[in-house]
């Protein structure tokens, strides 16, 4: 049977004879890495660029048309001990990343206009207590305006045009005091300055965006990063499907290209990518993705299986019902639009604030401007203060508080290994005050062990390892694994749900079934654990047997007792058997456990606790869990999870070690605590300068000083959100 | 004063080259990998292919 890779779906025309195709690699995270592909891949002839991008963890590939086929990249980073997988930009993510330049731009127009000002207010500001000529000050004026306008006008644009959709649906939002007051300014400014008056607030103003800018990128850019990473692990999980386009000639293509009606070919060790029938074959088959229950099911001519299921023993020919891939596929798109819209809490309390914020602002400076012609003064003197208090009141530090200290902290979360994808994702899990593990895959680890290795003779487990190469068999793989093993033994021939034999030496060595290997005495005589898988060994007449199984993550205990010191409720949910739920629950000293529990049941007892008060962090990984993942407060699941509960995760964590959720619970708390400080920060600054701004002796020096200050002060804060990834466990 | 009218032109037309050298990097693509950047700049050289014959 001859198969071929199809990756057309994912090769784009890069003009002048080139193609393009994107890679999405695991693995990738510092700079050795990134030379040792970047060296492995242009060694290949006829490849004109190869280049990784170490934040967004792909790499850009270009050669010349029609010389290479790009499966030939994956192998190589194969061989380099990198798993890749093609890559498709999705058009929201496209849309990000112009949104994220389009802020930069603003942002360095606004930049280089606030120091230009700045660097002709000084002069005005000191000229103004000495000896300045009202000449020379009019003509700084002037030059001041002739950069701020243009500037102004152009980096105001994400506020103006943000302020005015809002208006024209008859609401507000921050953006409208924003640009009412920015505008204000510079109109009062250029007043001012055709009277030849001392005060201009050119520089107050263009400052202002160039702060409010910073608030914003950042923000975007969060989000923007949350949209790469989310891409990535759509392309990560497993997309291709092995099709018959022949009697028997197959294609690996992606999944989108399957239509219901084809006929696939699931080989042994590889999960199910679509729904459909078993037309031909006969096979164990893993689901515990989809129920959670780790005993295989026999799937023969006519049963049903499902994307997410593992193929274990045999080859099936399954016929494909629906394209599940592309509604999963939808539907992840759709889940992350809802994560993705549904902003940080403090973000919407902020928009809400500024309902109350805009009216109160506009009222205070229509009565300071009342107030002060009460008082005697001239409509003029009044005007310049109102507008003053209308450039004070500008929510500078206000914008940076939130979006600065979310950045520092999903910076910190990245390196521990947990990746955010959901926008208020931190404040959540801030307040998770109990933890619901799964067990299969997340208090376990996901691939599995030999348990036994230290009871059998180094060298015989060494070559049961050899054999096991030869066998496409899970189970053989992980034998294969645990030995370490490299080199095939060439003469091997596998049996289909026997296992495999060889002869070496004149000496027969089988390793499968204990059937298989005569060896089922031996079994029923050992004491074996209830959930492990048995593998038998013979070499001539020596019978070994190997205990298979899924193994704890190295550092469950340590986490269990970190997140019982932070007085954090732990119970395990799980729908596998009870025998081993309970002996995963006594070795980590877990009191509250339930098994064979269906996902109906989890999301009524997370319901319960939800009604006791409690706030309920849901750590799963099946596709069972997504429900109950969704019903938590918040939800977290590892990188290996199936494709619907990582997309209806809060957050996702990387590798084997389970310490990324108390770092992320750590750092999330942190960052709360953070954010609330800068908010207090943020009012703080603006009950003392009302008033200041109120009673009119607010020159634009103060004016600048004090929004500056304000807005570096919250900055420097955010900053103290990085360390918080230190103290894991 | 007359010094003022070189060196107003002269601070704006500084300030201006580094607005436009800073579009010029964003529409080039130096924002984005901005880790990838930071490790870029330690790494070290790529060895040499083949040393030429001559001297």
């Amino acid at each position: 049977m001859q198969v071929t890779r199809d990756f057309s779906h994912y090769v784009r025309d890069a003009g002048e004879g080139l193609r393009h195709i994107d890679l999405a690699v695991e693995g990738v995270h510092c700079a050795g890495c990134m030379a040792k592909i970047e060296r492995g891949l242009s060694a290949i002839p006829d490849v004109t660029l190869a280049r990784v991008n170490l934040t967004d963890r792909r790499v850009a590939l270009e050669w010349k048309a029609g010389t290479l086929d790009p499966g030939r990249f994956i192998d190589r980073l194969e061989e380099l001990g990198y798993k890749a997988y093609p890559f498709e930009t999705e058009s929201a993510e496209v849309a990000e990343v112009a949104e994220s330049r389009f802020l930069l731009r603003c942002l360095g127009v606004a930049a280089f206009a606030t120091m230009n000002v700045m660097m002709l207010s000084i002069p005005v500001w000191s000229g103004n207590v000495s000896d300045m000529l009202p000449e020379q000050r009019d003509f700084f004026h002037w030059l001041s305006a002739l950069i701020a306008l243009p500037a102004a006008a152009y980096a105001g644009q994400p506020f103006f045009r943000s302020a005015w959709r809002a208006l024209s649906a008859k609401t507000t939002n921050m953006d409208v005091p924003i640009s009412i007051g920015v505008i204000l300014a510079l109109g009062m400014s250029v007043v001012e300055t055709i009277h030849h008056a001392e005060h201009a607030y050119f520089d107050a103003a263009i400052m202002l965006l160039t702060f409010l800018l910073v608030g914003r990128f950042l923000d975007q850019n969060m989000r923007r990063r949350t949209r790469a990473v989310a891409g990535n692990l759509a392309a990560l999980k497993a997309e291709t499907a092995a099709k018959f386009i022949g009697p028997d000639e197959i294609s690996q293509v992606p999944v989108a290209a399957i239509n219901p009606g084809d006929i696939v070919l699931l080989r042994p060790g590889e999960r199910c990518a679509v729904d459909g029938t078993v037309i031909e074959g006969r096979s164990e088959i893993d689901q515990s993705l989809i129920t959670g229950e780790t005993l295989y099911v026999t799937a023969e001519q006519g049963t049903p299986v499902y994307a997410g299921s593992m193929n274990i023993s045999g080859s099936l020919r399954v016929r494909v019902s629906a394209a599940s891939e592309a509604t999963l596929l939808a539907e992840i798109t759709r889940l992350l639009d809802n994560a993705l819209q549904a902003r940080s809490r403090y973000m919407r309390l902020a928009d809400r604030a500024s309902r109350l914020y805009a009216p109160v602002v506009h009222a205070t400076a229509l009565l300071t401007i009342l107030g002060w012609v009460l008082a005697g003064a001239s409509w003029h003197d009044a005007i310049v203060t109102g507008v003053a208090v209308l450039i004070i009141t500008c929510p500078c530090a206000l914008g940076l508080a939130i979006p600065t200290v979310q950045t520092v902290a999903s910076g910190a979360m990245f390196k521990a290994g947990v990746l955010l994808n959901a926008g208020d994702a931190i404040e959540r899990l801030a307040e998770a005050d109990h933890v619901i593990f799964d067990k299969t895959g997340t208090l376990t680890l996901p691939e599995l062990e030999v348990m036994n290795a230290a009871d059998i003779p180094a060298d015989v487990f060494e070559l049961a390892g050899r054999l096991a190469l030869s066998s496409h068999h899970p189970v053989a793989a992980a034998v294969a694994q645990a030995a370490g093993a490299k080199s095939p033994i060439l003469s091997a021939v596998e049996e289909a749900g026997q296992g495999v034999r060889a002869t070496v030496d004149g000496l027969e060595l089988r390793l499968g079934r204990p059937s298989f290997c005569g060896a089922e005495a031996l079994v029923a005589s050992a004491l074996v654990d209830p959930e492990a898988s048995i593998v038998a060994f013979s070499k001539g007449s020596e019978k070994f047997i190997l205990s298979v199984r899924q193994g704890l993550r190295p550092d469950a205990k340590a986490v269990i007792a970190a997140l019982k010191a932070r007085n954090i409720g732990i119970e395990i949910l799980s729908g596998d058997r009870e025998p081993a739920v309970k002996a995963a629950a006594q070795s980590l000293d877990i009191p509250e456990w339930r098994a064979g529990v269906t996902p109906a049941d989890k999301i009524a007892r997370i319901e319960e606790l939800k009604r006791r008060g409690a706030k309920v962090l849901m750590v799963g990984d099946g596709m069972n869990d997504a429900p109950s993942l969704a019903a938590a407060h918040v939800s977290m699941s590892p990188i290996s999870a199936a494709h619907l509960s990582q997309a209806t995760a809060d957050l996702v964590f990387l590798g084997r070690p389970l310490a990324p959720v108390v770092a992320a619970i750590d750092a999330s708390r942190k960052a709360l605590h953070l954010m609330r400080q800068n908010l207090w920060l943020a009012i703080g600054y603006n009950v003392l300068a009302v008033p200041v701004a109120i009673s009119g002796v607010v020159t634009p020096l103060i004016a600048a000083a004090a929004m500056s200050g304000s807005s570096i002060l919250v900055m420097l804060n955010s900053l103290r959100a990085r360390s918080a990834s230190r103290e894991i466990v | 004063m007359e010094i003022l009218v070189i060196l107003v032109p002269l601070a704006l037309m500084l300030g201006g080259a580094g607005l436009v050298a800073f579009l010029w990097s964003l529409r080039s693509g130096q924002y984005d990998d901005l880790d990838g950047a930071a490790w870029r700049a330690i790494a070290d050289d790529e060895p040499p292919q083949e040393a030429p014959a001559k001297r």
